[in-house]
């Protein structure tokens, strides 16, 4: 066994606290899903009143709903998703060493996170458009007119929410892409990638919920 | 960690798997179910959001601890929801007094 300082002399990338690089790896692993409890119960508070209001108004809901677009929601669902493989794909090719190919998936992963974001601002401006922000310019069906706002004040909120989360997504991204091009990022240090996946994967998952709940409720009824 | 390089297919295979599912959800929504239409959609969301856990997130191949955090996340937001649905939909009962 090696004098302490000689040993971690001899591992790159391991810093003095942990004894080994698994350690390591574990311990960041963690703090990180610690802190994506917090986001669970942080978006959650947006789920529970979703679930409140709707079993409360569920045919002003369902009326509200008609007014987003399936298409468009699918669309970048797929996108989502999609950003999600690169993601993935961007962490095994960290685990390996391979740069260029890390680089190429984090852009990936930032481009499509990037249309995404491009398709939800065209939502957005519809929703302008057609008068379907809540405020005294809402207009809707008279008898649902109360209702529907509530729809759509937690149709912004948790897509909003959503979107921020991207866009933080994104600053990370070109952080992680900075210290993959300076050579931070190396096969044996590569847990900022994978965090950052975890991070990315959260915001993935919140959609992959958000999606069904605001697109396609009652969506048979028309 | 550093142990469990996953071979790529296997994010590919998950990768299609959830895109399946995405139409698979969209195509259900538009039969009538009653109330299984709600039933299906979370069902079908919470399959998907497993597999992005247990294989993109690593889960699978991860810590037992990691496993206590994420099932703890969960069963708080379990608690969130069971709770306060158990005050809303009882209101109307209170008939007596």
């Amino acid at each position: 066994m090696l004098p302490d300082a000689a040993h971690h002399q001899a591992v790159p990338g391991l810093a003095h606290h942990f004894d080994s690089l698994e350690q390591q790896t574990d311990a960041t692993t963690l703090g990180m899903w610690v802190f994506l409890v917090t986001e669970v119960l942080f978006f959650g508070g947006l789920f529970l009143v979703y679930t409140v209001y709707r079993s409360l108004y569920p045919d002003a809901f369902i009326a509200a709903s008609h007014e987003l677009d399936i298409t468009l929601g699918t669309i970048n669902t797929a996108v989502l998703i999609t950003s999600s493989l690169t993601m993935a794909l961007a962490v095994h090719a960290a685990q390996l060493g391979r740069r260029k190919t890390l680089m190429l998936f984090l852009v990936a992963t930032m481009v499509l996170g990037g249309i995404f974001l491009g398709i939800k601002s065209l939502e957005y401006y519809h929703k302008f458009v057609e008068h379907h922000v809540p405020g005294p310019a809402f207009q809707f069906e008279k008898k649902y007119v109360r209702h529907a706002q509530i729809f759509f004040s937690l149709y912004f909120m948790m897509t909003g929410l959503h979107a921020l989360h991207m866009i933080i997504g994104f600053g990370i991204m070109s952080f992680m892409l900075w210290w993959a091009w300076n050579g931070t990022i190396t096969k044996e240090y590569f847990s900022p990638i994978e965090i950052s996946g975890l991070y990315w994967h959260f915001v993935d998952i919140v959609w992959i919920f958000l999606f069904p709940l605001l697109y396609l409720i009652g969506r048979h009824a028309h | 960690m550093s142990a469990h390089v996953i071979p790529t297919r296997v994010y590919y295979t998950i990768f299609a798997i959830l895109m399946a599912c995405t139409g698979l959800t969209v195509w259900i929504a538009f039969l009538d179910l009653g109330p299984l239409n709600t039933i299906a959609a979370l069902g079908i969301a919470v399959f998907k959001a497993t597999l992005v856990v247990l294989f993109f997130m690593h889960v699978k191949y991860s810590t037992r601890l990691t496993w206590a955090v994420v099932l703890g996340s969960v069963f708080w937001f379990g608690i969130l929801i069971a709770l306060t649905m158990s005050d809303y939909l009882t209101r109307a009962w209170r008939t007596f007094g």
